[in-house]
């Protein structure tokens, strides 16, 4: 693939730019009825980032309570948004924190930044297409996101049983999200996750299309980008779960409304069906959040080496077959519901084999810098913490894939260790590796790299504080979703609280770089990474125009 | 090194059991001095608890010296609970546990470090060996299909060196309950726990998290201490038919790797034994409302003779059948399927067994 560029010819660029006129509608137009890709991108990006702060801010409100044993500011924070709030709304609003941390950390800030934002600034950028196949539909899942996200935070400030706001988890288990939640809350929080979900299929559809159908002439599916195939493969896990998660929190809402009792088993139904079709989205959805992460640590990898991507075939199967083997795993979510042992087996054996793929990526990306000329520049330093904290979170994985081990792990904070490494450690990492990047290709403007470095390894000294100890708290006993512990349990609370505080220093330096670059970063220029940088994007100038590639490039 | 740290805890622990055992002897003495009786377990009096410790505690004054009584069991402390900072699984007193910490801490743990550590060194050393200063010119190298074989075989070796034991310990932990197993019902409320015995005519009694002051008085750490403990005999296997009686919750005690969730509608069994006696906590592991983090779980495991006083100050009959038919008939085995008719039986249900105590006095079902 990354032949490409070298044997690219890509016709007379620095003409078109001053050819081509960008008739730039106004600002209204331009920013709430887009359809450019870069222009949505970006919306996504702005999206992203709003919304990681309110689930960061939830995050950290929860790291503080956790710092000490006893409740300490529930209270006050219940008592925000309904000043009656006594002890049960105070507790009922924990856990509408960590239902809210969860779906907007998965829905608005991972899912809307990997996909939304770079699959929407690159994919037309890296396979040569003047924009995305459907522009306008592109909109449409731009705002229904925005819509599903102010669902959800507004549900914050309905009753939705003990309390105000949804306090199921975010897994939105029946029959507590059901009969176990009175009130709207509950109601606008499956809503939202309707919308976001109709959001994402909307997108999934249109990656497809666009990488099938708007290739630049040359671009076969094997010369395309890893991080194209990346995408390619996460918008066909989004189109095959989706709908299931969406009649699965359908049925939700028709037994809490109208009678309906799917999941009650007074009425015939099942609260274990439930969890399956849940799960049955719900672990691809873990795949749809990484795969995206993967392409984009193989481009920057490759850059900064100056190096092609090693086996490169490999790479792209090993996302396919982590793809195909990710829809026949999702009961390793459920071992203690009570399944069969011969099921437990099956999804024992069956979860252990997607390591394979796995392994194979991760050693590919460490034969690509092998025998490489590195670069340790921001976004390179973020992919090598990618590719460590990835792998201490796969092999944690390996140890609750195996059913007879998770029955003492799961739902403990071993469990809550492992999916932030690969999330928080994993998939975040990958997107700051992206963001700086891309950085200059989007804005037009090099970031400070001073600061860039001193976030990452602030950050990175944070969030292993965070979330190492929480394997030790797991393997102890410590049960996910509590407000309070028994003492026993502080230390370990008490020093990943300080992990938090850590990390959040390191987000400083985030946005001080962020404003700090776009306000005074010196310009960039076309591709500011060398001659390790050899995708389409790099040969476009930094912004690219409005419009690009009004005449296709040809790949040899 | 496992072998004597255990030895260590089974010291430790019979030599917790004995102090027990010492310190409810007085409770079998004349009757005339049941505050002494108080006084030897560590009540002030004043509360809930330190009240049903004295109620038993009299009680079990009262009894004819036939069958030691039954006095709620200190914890001891680092066992069957969390310890301070602690880092490693909690000490496993099962057969199964044992087997699954071993499982982990010889075959998992060993595997996953070294892995991390390979790919942790191979990074530093393509970081050190192949940084722009020391190594210009980068390779055109893009395929080796030698080494790629190599990657993607050896991982599914060593998976296959994982599943084997992992897959007998699946098999183990779900063998089908010995017909001698003890049946109990645990049924899942919100937001405390309910537990029957049905072959020994124990209706169903609740179990509750003690306040910050309650445990406190009992000695207990709080989050973990119940008003009413799961009893269980050492040494037989213990099985647990488990529902929901609202929304999903999960039974799970970390020192029995048992975690079994509770699901409405559902009947779930599992099973465990306990080897050593003692008080094993656990909590509530599914999300199941408002008071999720306050429902604990405790299991005491007793000696058998000890476990049959308590069944007794329960007002049930320990040994529900004639001896020899529990033991040799195979057809009216003690535990059916699903015992339904437990779960509404209330407790004063009088015993009948020889020795046992007046009914009214002991059932303290909340």
């Amino acid at each position: 693939m990354t032949d490409i560029a070298a044997t690219a010819p890509v016709h007379g660029h620095a003409d078109h730019a001053h050819d081509e006129h960008d008739h730039k509608p106004g600002f209204f137009v331009r920013w709430f009825m887009s359809t450019n890709h870069k222009d949505i991108g970006t919306l996504y990006l702005i999206f992203a980032i709003i919304a990681g702060i309110v689930g960061g801010v939830m995050s950290g409100m929860m790291r503080l309570e956790l710092a000490e044993p006893g409740i300490q500011y529930l209270h006050g924070w219940a008592q925000f948004f309904d000043p009656a709030a006594g002890e049960t709304q105070a507790k009922h609003f924990w856990n509408v924190l960590i239902t809210a941390h969860g779906l907007i950390m998965i829905f608005f800030m991972v899912m809307p930044a990997m996909i939304g934002g770079f699959g929407n600034w690159f994919v037309p950028l890296m396979i040569g297409a003047p924009d995305m196949a459907f522009p306008r539909m592109n909109n449409v899942s731009y705002w229904l996101t925005t819509v599903a996200f102010v669902m959800l935070v507004g549900s914050m400030f309905f009753p939705g049983g003990s309390g105000l706001g949804a306090g199921t988890g975010w897994t939105l288990y029946a029959p507590l999200s059901t009969s176990g939640s009175v009130g709207p809350a509950v109601d606008m929080a499956i809503f939202s996750v309707h919308l976001a979900g109709a959001a994402s299929i909307l997108g999934a559809i249109n990656f497809i299309t666009t990488i099938f159908n708007m290739r630049a002439p040359g671009m076969t599916l094997h010369k395309m980008p890893l991080f194209v195939w990346s995408v390619l493969v996460t918008a066909f896990l989004l189109l095959l779960s989706l709908p299931v998660l969406a009649a699965a929190i359908t049925m939700l809402l028709t037994d809490r409304n109208f009678g309906t009792t799917f999941y009650d088993a007074t009425g015939g139904g099942d609260p274990v069906l439930y969890q399956h079709l849940f799960w049955f989205f719900g672990h691809p959805e873990v795949y749809i959040m990484i795969l995206p992460g993967f392409g984009i640590v193989s481009q920057v990898i490759s850059t900064f080496s100056r190096k092609p991507v090693f086996g490169y075939l490999g790479m792209a199967y090993a996302m396919v077959a982590i793809g195909v083997v990710g829809f026949i795993v999702w009961a390793h979510h459920m071992f203690t519901v009570g399944m069969s042992v011969n099921l437990k087996m099956y999804f024992t054996a069956a979860t252990m084999v997607i390591a394979v793929p796995t392994g194979i990526k991760i050693f590919s990306w460490i034969a690509t810098m092998w025998g490489g000329s590195l670069r340790f520049t921001t976004p390179m330093v973020w992919a090598l913490g990618f590719i460590f904290m990835f792998t201490v979170g796969g092999v944690t994985g390996v140890v609750l894939a195996n059913g007879g081990v998770d029955t003492n792990l799961h739902d403990t904070y071993y469990v809550v260790a492992h999916f932030h490494y690969v999330l928080s450690l994993g998939a975040v990492f990958s997107l700051f590796a992206g963001f700086y990047y891309w950085f200059p290709k989007m804005s037009g403007r090099m970031y400070s790299e001073v600061l860039g470095q001193l976030h990452f390894w602030i950050f990175f000294i944070g969030v292993n504080i965070l979330f190492f100890p929480q394997h030790f708290l797991g393997q102890q006993g410590m049960p996910r979703r509590y407000p309070d512990y028994a003492e026993a349990f502080t230390y370990w609370h008490h020093i990943s609280s300080i992990g938090y505080a850590i990390m959040a220093v390191g987000m400083l330096f985030f946005f001080v770089n962020l404003v700090w670059s776009l306000v005074a970063g010196k310009k960039a220029v076309a591709n500011p990474w060398g001659e390790g940088a050899t995708t389409l994007e790099w040969t476009l100038s930094s912004p690219p125009p409005f419009h690009q590639f009004n005449e296709l490039p040809r790949i040899a | 090194m496992k072998s004597l740290k255990t030895l260590v805890i089974a010291a430790a622990l019979s030599l917790g059991t004995m102090g027990a055992v010492q310190a409810q002897t007085p409770a079998t003495a004349p009757a005339d001095a049941p505050a002494a009786t108080t006084a030897a377990t560590p009540a002030p009096a004043a509360t809930d608890a330190a009240a049903t410790t004295a109620a038993l505690a009299t009680d079990a004054a009262a009894t004819p010296a036939g069958d030691a009584s039954y006095v709620p069991m200190k914890p001891t402390p680092g066992v069957g609970q969390p310890v301070d900072g602690g880092i490693d699984f909690q000490n496993q007193v099962s057969p199964i546990g044992e087997r699954a910490y071993w499982f982990n801490h010889v075959v998992l743990l060993p595997v996953i470090t070294v892995i991390s550590l390979l790919v942790l060194g191979l990074l530093l050393w393509v970081i050190f060996r192949y940084r722009a200063g020391a190594n210009p010119t980068p390779s055109k190298t893009t395929h080796n299909t030698l080494i790629e074989v190599i990657w993607t075989g050896i991982p599914v070796l060593i998976l296959a060196v994982i599943a084997v034991p992992s897959i007998r310990l699946l098999a183990a932990q779900y063998e089908p309950p010995k017909k001698d197993a003890l049946t109990i019902k645990v049924t899942g409320y919100q937001w405390y726990w309910g537990y029957a015995y049905p072959d020994q005519g124990i209706g169903e009694y609740v179990s509750k998290m003690l306040t910050e002051d309650q445990a406190k008085t009992a000695g207990e750490p709080y989050h973990l201490a119940v008003d009413n403990r799961m009893v269980v005999p050492v040494g037989q296997q213990v099985k647990l038919i488990i529902t929901g009686a609202d929304v999903i919750h999960s039974f799970a005690v970390p020192a029995l790797w048992t975690k079994m969730d509770a699901v409405p509608g559902r009947a779930n069994e599992t099973t465990f034994t306990v080897d050593k006696p003692g008080v094993y906590y656990g909590q509530c592991s599914e999300l199941c409302g408002v008071d999720h983090g306050y429902m604990p779980i405790a299991v005491e495991a007793l000696p058998m003779d000890r476990w049959k006083a308590w069944v007794r100050s329960k007002g049930g009959n320990p040994d529900p059948q004639p001896e020899a038919a529990a033991a040799a008939a195979p057809a009216p085995a003690p535990a059916g399927p699903i015992p339904a008719t437990s779960t509404t039986a209330p407790a004063q249900t009088p015993a009948t067994a020889p020795g046992a105590t007046p009914a009214a006095s002991p059932a303290t079902t909340n």
